[in-house]
């Protein structure tokens, strides 16, 4: 049964945060003026334009809801059909771009910096309720500290964004500086469904359909976060959240049990990984909640919830403009009431402290 | 908690009979299958080794935790070898102690996937000789896989078909990390040979392949590598689904060995729904992928995950269906399940039966 109707979606939803909705990527002539002369000259030259993912493609069919697409100005459209009928108290805007797949260092900390500029200025400041992820170059870890230095000061930006199939996985050294300044300021660790193709997405390759490189994402979800945890991220850095966005949530139990397994007979290897990794997970690691993996019956679905023996970590999302769901059902059937007030604001408050602090 | 205790008694007294689908042959050193090799290989082998995608000549990957590549400490036989080679010691501390009245051989060797293709070919056939020399001829109990060489389908076939007759095979094996994903049509020739003769593939997870271990690289650690490699299973999964293998091939047996199992009802919802919004990208997917895993796929149970509520486990069974689990103990590895104690949930008898052994006979047709 689901918990609202398209009569009364306000009825639930009323000031809930959602963790995570897509402006359209931004184009050269959206970022040019962000840019200096030499990088506008490169971008023109160079023809450097769209940048969209083979890997997160969202223009083809599955990433736009037919009805909720349209022409003109995007941010209205979005106030429209979300925003405003759901009476959404936040929500925050994940763009996720080939920014994370450049390969020219300097490139990308241009494209990333004038990416974060033009979310500010073409969407925060035109709607107080927008929150915002950071981009900053995983591939000038330099450039990356430098990005959230420089944007800590606006608390509309709450995480920093990378994806869930990266260069190096993510608990390795060389990113730590990017996770000591995102701790340092508040920022979570914002992990995106999508790949940068810089390995193969299966162990057997590249595959043939788009749809198996969704099917295969909870691979790149579970590797990040057990990288996380063996490397010792969150003992180095114990206030900072990872959120997986887009995951599908279920595949989250499973991995909690197999980890911890293997951590009881592998532990001397990573000594300082003190705690079980279940722990570990539920004390560091949240999931956005659409799309959601889950079974058709609503009892189940709900005892599927419970595997993860913790209130804390599911997150409210629309995934807009995502075809997930049909009308306003945004919620997955079986949520139970119970949880809602965590899964629609605390988790996100208690994730995101910078949410707070405007 | 009264039911998280395996009723161990009952499985003796009720004579369920265990079959174990994952045991692990050992070589006492390379020379037990080279001596199976035409000259020429031998001489190649001797002069320049065997090469694959593992950086490392002759040592794994990833170190791991204990002696002989992580081994259990107590399967050292009292002969010498390493553990899993010694026959009369195997029996003892597997069917003996364990209870266990039959098992699959998997030997586990990274011939298929050696970057020498030929060589691959011949070490493969070699590998099932002495299978039958060295394990099943002397104890039938332990049934063979025919070790394929999976990259040169018409060389995989050729195997099958020299093998096929005896009845000591009971199963074709390929690595799951295959050079492309293992529903591709290269491979489609195996699959319907395998079809044909009624025997099932079985894919067991691998420490070794052509590519990283994550899709982000290769992971630091041997505790990211051991559940990382169980991932190639999935992969093996919706690649055959989604390519339409078993449309083509409808009574294919796929055994996905060693992996554990408790994704397995996550990965089916994931397929259903991304398949009723993008089915249309695989119109030859006439059917919910779950529909495929419910007719074509078995699961071995080790290492059977624990969660820290056992109830758990039994809300996975249910959505999997007892008649997908097929027992194992990965003998003798270091995180071996013990029959005797590795599900702590309560099954009743038929589940047990279904578990521990009614579904192995009817997979590998053992009541042939």
């Amino acid at each position: 049964m689901n918990v609202m109707t398209k009569a009364s979606p306000t009825s639930v939803l009323a000031g809930a945060i959602d963790c995570d909705v897509h402006p359209p990527l931004p184009r050269r002539a959206d970022l040019l003026p962000y840019v200096d002369n030499y990088w506008r000259e490169v971008m023109i030259s160079r023809e450097i334009d769209v940048l969209e993912l083979t890997g997160f493609p969202e223009r083809t069919r599955p990433y736009m809801r037919p009805d909720w697409a349209g022409e003109g100005d995007p941010l209205e459209r979005m106030q429209r059909n979300l925003l405003d009928p759901l009476d959404l108290g936040h929500a925050i805007l994940n763009v996720v771009s080939g920014a994370h797949a450049l390969f020219d260092p300097y490139l990308s900390e241009v494209i990333c910096r004038a990416t974060n500029d033009w979310i500010a200025e073409k969407w925060l400041d035109r709607d107080p309720r927008l929150r915002a992820s950071l981009l900053v170059p995983f591939q000038n870890v330099e450039a990356a500290v430098e990005e959230i230095e420089r944007r800590a000061g606006d608390k509309r930006f709450v995480q920093i964004l990378t994806l869930a199939m990266t260069e190096l996985p993510l608990g390795r050294r060389i990113y730590w500086p990017i996770y000591e300044a995102a701790e340092k300021h508040g920022f979570a660790l914002g992990v995106h469904a999508g790949t940068n193709f810089r390995s193969a997405p299966s162990h057997s390759g590249f595959h043939s359909f788009l749809i198996e490189d969704h099917v295969a994402m909870p691979q790149g979800f579970s590797t990040q976060v057990a990288s996380l945890i063996a490397e010792g991220v969150f003992v180095k850095f114990p206030k900072l959240k990872a959120v997986m966005i887009e995951s599908g949530v279920t595949w989250v139990p499973p991995l909690m049990w197999r980890m911890s397994k293997d951590w009881r007979g592998a532990r001397v290897e990573v000594p300082w990984v003190k705690e079980a990794p279940a722990h570990v997970i539920r004390e560091h690691v949240r999931m956005t909640s659409q799309p959601f993996d889950g079974p058709d019956d609503a009892a189940d679905l709900e005892r599927a919830l419970s595997h993860l023996l913790s209130d804390d970590m599911l997150l409210f999302s629309s995934d807009y403009p995502h075809w997930h769901f049909e009308g306003f059902d945004v919620l997955p059937a079986g949520l139970p009431e119970k949880l809602l007030d965590k899964v629609l604001r605390g988790n996100a408050l208690a994730t995101y402290p910078r949410l707070g602090g405007v | 908690m009264e039911n998280t205790v395996i009723e161990r008694r009952q499985v003796a007294d009720q004579k369920i009979g265990v079959v174990d689908c994952d045991i692990h042959p050992a070589m006492a050193s390379r020379d037990d299958v080279v001596n199976y090799v035409p000259l020429r290989w031998k001489e190649h082998i001797r002069d320049y080794g065997m090469r694959n995608g593992n950086p490392f000549l002759g040592a794994q990957i990833y170190p791991r935790l204990t002696p002989g590549g992580g081994q259990r400490r107590d399967a050292w036989p009292p002969s010498g070898g390493p553990p899993g080679s010694d026959l009369a010691f195997l029996q003892k501390q597997l069917f003996d102690e364990c209870g266990i009245d039959a098992g699959i051989l998997q030997p586990l060797n990274p011939v298929t996937v050696s970057f020498n293709q030929e060589m691959g070919v011949v070490l493969s056939s070699a590998i099932n000789d002495w299978q039958l020399d060295k394990w099943s001829g002397p104890d039938p109990r332990l049934k063979a896989s025919i070790v394929v060489p999976q990259e040169d389908a018409k060389e995989a076939v050729a195997e099958i078909d020299r093998r096929v007759t005896d009845p000591h095979f009971v199963q074709v094996i390929m690595p799951p990390r295959t050079l492309e994903p293992a529903g591709r049509r290269r491979y489609w020739p195996i699959f319907e040979a395998a079809e044909h003769y009624g025997l099932p593939i079985g894919l067991h997870t691998g420490a070794f392949g052509y590519r990283p271990n994550t899709p982000s690289g290769f992971t630091s650690f041997y505790i990211e590598e051991h559940f990382a490699a169980s991932n190639s299973l999935q992969t093996v999964l919706y690649s055959m689904i989604f390519e339409g293998v078993f449309e083509q091939f409808p009574r294919l047996k796929v055994v996905l060995v060693e992996g554990g199992f408790s994704w397995v009802p996550s990965l089916a919802w994931r397929m259903d729904r991304e398949w009723k919004r993008m089915g249309s990208e695989v119109p030859h997917v006439k059917r919910r992928p779950s529909e495929y895993m419910r007719q074509n796929i078995w699961y071995t149970t080790q290492p059977i995950e624990e969660p820290e509520n056992n109830r758990h486990l039994l809300d996975i069974l249910r959505w999997i269906g007892t008649d997908r689990l097929m027992f194992s103990t990965d003998y003798p590895h270091w995180d071996f399940d013990d029959p005797r104690f590795a599900f702590k949930v309560p099954l009743n008898a038929a589940e047990k039966a279904q578990i521990f052994r009614d579904n192995a006979v009817s997979v590998y047709r053992l009541d042939r």
